[in-house]
Parts: structure tokens; sequence; C-alpha cells
């Protein structure tokens, strides 16, 4: 039997949409591993809206181009036979008026024209569609992604973003919001997935197709209640009917809100909210490590 | 002249369809003979994304050298473009009526995309 030793317990925090303090607690949480004497590494995967960076810093960041490959018509040796065309299932190169045209937004760099073209007429090229960027913050390694505005291709720069390697004991994924194919990209892999909503109808009716998408990959999960009101059980009540696990719920406090408008991290600026997230990090980590020890055994 | 025009069924008197990459299909008509046939796009109707552009590609091939319909999305436009084909849209009513209209020059051309992506 191969006795695989896993280096890394890897959290992804996602939520069903936008706004729902998720980055807060991605942040929040590796700076309380980290300050409990944990190799911790934050992975910020929400490329088309990154913010983690706004409060840990981004002083200092190396950063690379991420690019993708596209095919690149030599229109002398193309003679329109439309072979590529039928070749891409995405619709990114067609021969039109006896020549093949390109549309790198939709390709999605797979090389089945260039093999496809029996004129050897496509070569490939190259686009950017972002950056990576990666430094240590508060002693947090962090690596980010961003991309290029009006850019739709973003699993192959989240895939960068995810391939940082690390010795870290314990990495956290700060995954986008939603439900489509760059979060699956973001959550795939990790140990466990702590979904973050928030105790509103809207918030719960998303939570609920979060749910949906995270048992479709198989991971397990549990929820983290935002902005949670002293003594409302929407959410605990909604999430006891849906059989979803509770790990904890953070207070809607104004000062949390001000703290957050200044750049500020929540456990630096409230002692409160320091033990509260140690707590709440605490059981996660618990849960997250058992579910990874799990997975080594199967 | 052929020109194509999207329609919601297979004969002159059905109406326009106002999208062109999702369109049920196209009338292509030979306005000098007046010769017309149904060309159909179904295929493309449930694409999640290059409907536009294999919409183009489809009336391309059946040699047309204009196309009239609602609205154009900016991938079929330029598919369109390169293919030389002259569009024009805001089309309404039935098929029979915008080859008249056409034959009047009372159907406007653009030369841009009129919409954004996903109503192609
Ligand atoms: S590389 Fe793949 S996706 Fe891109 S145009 Fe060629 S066949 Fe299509
Ligand atoms: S397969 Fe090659 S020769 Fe044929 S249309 Fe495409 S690029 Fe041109």
């Amino acid at each position: 039997m191969k006795e695989e030793i896993r280096q890394t317990t890897t959290i992804a925090v996602a939520s069903g949409k936008g706004g729902t303090g998720k980055t807060t607690v991605a942040v929040n949480l590796a700076l309380t591993f980290s300050r409990a004497g944990k190799k911790t590494l934050l992975l910020d995967c929400d490329v088309e809206a990154p913010n983690a960076h706004i409060f840990l810093g981004t002083e200092g960041m190396e950063s690379s181009r991420v690019t993708v490959r596209v095919p690149v018509v030599d229109e002398s040796k193309c003679d329109g036979c439309g072979a590529c065309g039928k070749a891409c299932r995405f619709s990114a190169i067609v021969s039109l008026g006896g020549k093949a045209l390109t549309f790198p937004s939709l390709c999605h760099a797979c090389g089945g024209c260039v093999i496809a073209c029996p004129n050897k007429a496509i070569s490939e090229g190259e686009r950017e569609i972002g950056a990576a960027f990666r430094g240590m913050f508060h002693g947090v390694d962090f690596a980010y992604g961003k991309l290029r505005i009006g850019e739709a291709m973003s699993p192959p720069l989240i895939r960068v973003v995810k391939k940082f390697k690390s010795d870290a004991e314990l990495a956290i994924v700060d995954s986008p919001p939603g439900t489509s194919c760059p979060v699956v990209q973001s959550v795939r892999g990790s140990d466990y997935v702590a979904l973050v909503t928030e105790p509103t109808p809207f918030g719960l009716h998303d939570l609920k197709l979060a749910v949906e998408m995270i048992r479709e990959i198989g991971i397990p999960f549990g929820c983290i209640v935002n902005r949670a009101e002293a003594g409302d059980r929407l959410a605990h009540d909604f999430c006891l009917e849906n059989d979803i696990p509770v790990i904890g719920a953070i207070p809607d406090d104004r000062r949390a809100a001000e703290a957050y408008s200044r750049g500020i991290p929540l456990i630096d600026a409230l002692p409160d909210f320091k033990l509260l997230f140690e707590e709440l990090g605490g059981k996660l980590i618990e849960t997250a490590e058992a579910c990874a020890r799990k997975e080594v055994r199967r | 002249m052929k020109i194509a025009i999207t329609s919601k069924g297979n004969t002159v008197d059905s109406p326009v369809d106002p999208r062109f990459g999702r369109a049920a299909g196209f009338m292509v008509c030979d306005i000098d003979t007046g010769e017309c046939a149904y060309k159909d796009n179904a295929q493309n109707l449930s694409a999640s994304q290059g409907a536009g552009i294999q919409s183009a590609k489809n009336v391309a091939d059946s040699g047309v050298s204009a196309i009239v319909t609602g609205h154009c999305g900016p991938k079929a436009f330029s598919a369109l473009k390169a293919a030389g084909i002259k569009i024009y849209t805001g089309a309404e009513g039935t098929v029979a009526e915008n080859i008249e209209k056409f034959k009047a020059g009372s159907v406007k051309e653009i030369d841009n995309a009129d919409v954004e992506g996903h109503w192609s």
C-alpha cells in the first residue's frame, strides 16, 4: 500500500454570491493560523475582483505575466478549407470568406486546430490574460491573480495561482463567488470548503446553490454565517433543514464594517473578533485536518 | 443577389426571428429571381457560446451578400464582416415584408454590433 503523507491541508473559502464577507473570513483565518504558529499560505483565486491584498499589502510582490496559447493563422498558407473550424468545439476559429478567422476570447488553448490544419497554416501565439503576484505579509505566504479587464478566461490564471508551491502546513483558498466554472476550479483539490453566507433570504438561496455544487464535487463542507444578528434563527434553521453543518457565526457589527472600509484586518482592529476567529479557526482546522487524514487513508 | 433573413419558420410568411446567433433558421432569398429556401439553424439554439459565429458561418456558406435580422452581437458582427456580408438590423414583421423593404432600400445597415454578446 502506498502511504502518501499530505503536506498541506487546504481549506477553500467560498460563497454562493458576492459581498458575503468571504475575503474577510479568508484573510482573518489566514492571519489567525499564522499567528498561532502554523505556516500559512493564502491564495486569492477571485481573479476577477481580487481584494485580499487590500488587507495584506502588495509591496515588493513578485509578479509574473500569465498567458495562454492562441492560434495564429498564416493567411498566405490558408486556403479556407474549414478543417480548423470543424476541430474546434468552442467556435474560436472558423473559416469564412475563404480565410480562417480566430476569436481568441473563446479559445481554450487545446491546440486542436493546429493539428487539424492540413496546410500547416496555424502556429501557436500567446495572449496575455492577466498576472499573478506573490509575497509574504504578516507571516502569511500570499499569492493572488488579477485578470485583465474584459477577459473571460479565468481558469488558466486560477491554475497558476493555485500552483504556487509552498511548504505551508495550511493553505486557504479565497474562491470567486458563485457556482460557475472558475469556482469549481478554485475549490477543487481542497480538503474542506467553508461556505460563507448571510442570513438573508437571498443569501440562503445562493447558499443552497453553492451547497449543490460542492456536493457534486464531493468535498466536505460547512457553513459560516456572517453578519448574524443575535437570536436570529433564519440561517441556522435553514442549514438544519438542508443538512448543512454550521461551523460558526460572525456577528453583525458596525465596527467590523468600519475596519473593513479602512483596510484593517478584523482581528487587528477588534480584540473580540480576534477571539472569535481563534475559536472559529480552531474548529475549522480540526475538521479540515480530520478530512485530510481520511483522504490520505482512502 | 442573395440575402438571408433570420426566420422563425420555413416560409416567407413566417415572422422574422429577432436574434441572429440563436435564430431558429434563415430564409435565403434570391432577390432577383424571388426564389427562397429555408436553412435550419437549430444546432445553434442550444450552443452556450459562439452561436453568433456559427450562424455567421452557416449563412456565409450559403453564399449570401447581406443579412437582415433584429439584432447582431459583436462576435457575429466580426465574423459576418470578415465574410464580407453586409448586416441590416431592426427587422420586424414577416420575412416577405423585409424582402420588400430590402429592395426598397429601407432597412438599416449597421457598422457596429448593436447588442452585447448573449443577445445575439
Ligand atoms: S486551440 Fe482549441 S479552442 Fe483554440 S481555436 Fe484551436 S481548436 Fe479552438
Ligand atoms: S484548417 Fe488551415 S487551411 Fe483550412 S481554413 Fe483552417 S487555417 Fe485555413
